[in-house]
């Protein structure tokens, strides 16, 4: 099976995404990532106004059959929750690059995306 | 040491099933999602592959004493085609591993068949041979285990599919009975019961005929993640999670199945379970419904109000069916029976919830 790799994000090996813009990037989990978990039924996430860390754990991701840490491939602080995927988790599922985002994030230092694997790189790794 | 492997395995690997070890079996986990396959068995029907259950014969003459020695029910209540649950117990009444026991036709002397868990085939074919060799019995024990693959369509269209697949014959099987017939023209051993909380059969075939059986039914393919979600929400109990003689040792009244124990007859485990029945257990198996968000998972604590323990869970999921996270597991039969008010520690967090009585769900 090939999963979407969307060329204009930057990975971390542990499967999460996030835009590089620069004000305030999404971070959310890869297509294989859910998959590989199944049905997503929780997410806990860190609340607006939290600081993140580039490879600290900012949340636990639930599905019927696993729990997974999220670790955040940015430092910064959390400018916006996606609280939708409190009631409607399976968004994780449908759309894991686009509503099931997670977090939006200020980065603190965008140099760090310079450590992140690039689209090909992540896709080398899935495959 | 490698992982046994069903002989359908291949045939689940090319319809992309995902895989998973299971006592000591590398099993399909997932075809599609697991609440698809979920939803399929509550409001249709599925059909899994359980080939990794075990699968023990004893005939002769002691057949039926043997059995009834070494199982806590009293198996001569059963006649041919007959089933019977059961626990099997060490000396001091501790759960070694449940199973299903099947009378099959005499062939001049009782005969049965019985269905150990996953990995414990060869445990308990040793526990049945060093018994007789003790005992003095005329018994012959077989581990038949792969000798027969095990089949389970269930859900309420599994008794119409099953009526198809064997020309009616299924039609006469009432519940809890068993028959020999011919499903697609393999000859198959039918046993009306499941793991589910739905009607369905229990198809053991023929090792090598086992594809033959698998693509007789046109329904949902199933994995054992629905499979455990499906025995969840009934609170059946998981052999290695619910009970295990070394991590969580557990009387057959603490793990709710004190039904199935008839202190009339001789077992092992007869006398320490005549005290326990007298005497009462300090914990209980119970569900807990919960009230906010979360997933109750096995080894979670379960706490009152001030934070005093009073149990813990061995099994939990996000219900399929209810929507709504459900667990099992051991509460303080005093301090927590069904109605009470109880904390899950979910990562360090006391979240609420309700003490109930599995099932969780009507079927």
């Amino acid at each position: 099976m090939s999963f979407d790799v969307p060329a204009d994000r930057r990975y971390l090996e542990s499967h999460e995404w996030t835009t590089t813009d620069d004000d305030s990037v999404r971070v959310g989990i890869t297509a294989f990532a859910q998959d590989e978990l199944g049905d997503v039924v929780f997410v806990e996430l860190p609340a607006e106004g939290d600081e993140v860390t580039k490879d600290g754990e900012f949340g636990v991701v639930e599905s019927i059959k696993a729990v997974s840490d999220l670790v955040s491939p940015v430092s910064g602080t959390v400018v916006a929750v996606n609280e939708v995927l409190f009631d409607r988790p399976e968004l994780v599922n449908e759309d894991p690059y686009g509503d099931g985002w997670m977090l939006e994030v200020e980065p603190s230092d965008p140099e760090e995306f310079d450590d992140l694997l690039a689209a090909d790189e992540y896709r080398e790794q899935i495959e | 040491m490698g992982l046994r492997k069903p002989p359908l395995h291949a045939t689940h690997a090319e319809r992309d099933a995902s895989f998973t070890e299971f006592g000591g079996w590398e099993m399909p986990v997932e075809f599609d999602s697991i609440r698809t396959e979920h939803a399929a068995v509550r409001e249709s029907a599925g059909i899994f592959d359980v080939s990794h259950m075990g699968e023990i014969r004893v005939s002769g003459p002691d057949a039926t004493t043997l059995m009834g020695r070494l199982t806590t029910n009293d198996v001569t209540e059963l006649d041919p085609g007959d089933t019977q649950y059961a626990c099997i117990t060490d000396d001091e009444g501790i759960i070694l591993d449940d199973t299903m026991v099947f009378r099959l036709p005499d062939e001049g002397a009782p005969q049965y068949l019985f269905i150990p868990n996953a990995g414990h085939d060869a445990e308990m074919y040793a526990r049945w041979v060093d018994y007789r060799d003790e005992w003095g019995l005329d018994a012959t024990v077989r581990d038949v285990t792969e000798e027969w693959a095990m089949l389970a369509i269930q859900g309420p269209d599994a008794r119409s599919l099953a009526a198809e697949a064997t020309d009616g014959a299924t039609n006469d099987i009432d519940r809890f009975r068993t028959a020999f017939l011919d499903v697609s023209g393999v000859r198959s051993f039918a046993s009306r019961t499941g793991y589910t909380g739905e009607d369905g059969f229990e198809f053991l075939v023929p090792w090598d005929e086992a594809e033959t059986v698998w693509s007789a039914f046109d329904c949902q393919p199933c994995g054992l993640g629905a499979r455990d979600t499906l025995r969840l929400e009934m609170g059946f109990l998981l052999s290695g999670q619910d009970f295990d003689p070394v991590d969580e040792p557990r009387t057959p009244y603490e793990a709710g199945v004190g039904w199935t124990v008839d202190l009339d007859t001789e077992f092992v485990g007869r006398d320490a379970l005549e005290t326990v029945e007298r005497e009462g257990t300090e914990e209980r198996f119970r569900g807990v419904v919960l009230q906010q968000r979360g997933v109750p998972r096995s080894g979670y604590e379960v706490v009152d109000a001030d934070g005093t323990r009073l149990g813990h869970l061995t099994s939990g999921t996000m219900s399929p069916t209810l929507g709504e996270p459900i667990g099992l597991g051991y509460l303080s039969t005093e301090q927590a029976p069904p109605g009470t008010r109880v904390r899950v520690v979910v990562r360090g967090e006391p979240k609420q919830a309700n003490v109930v009585t599995p099932p969780f769900i009507d079927t």
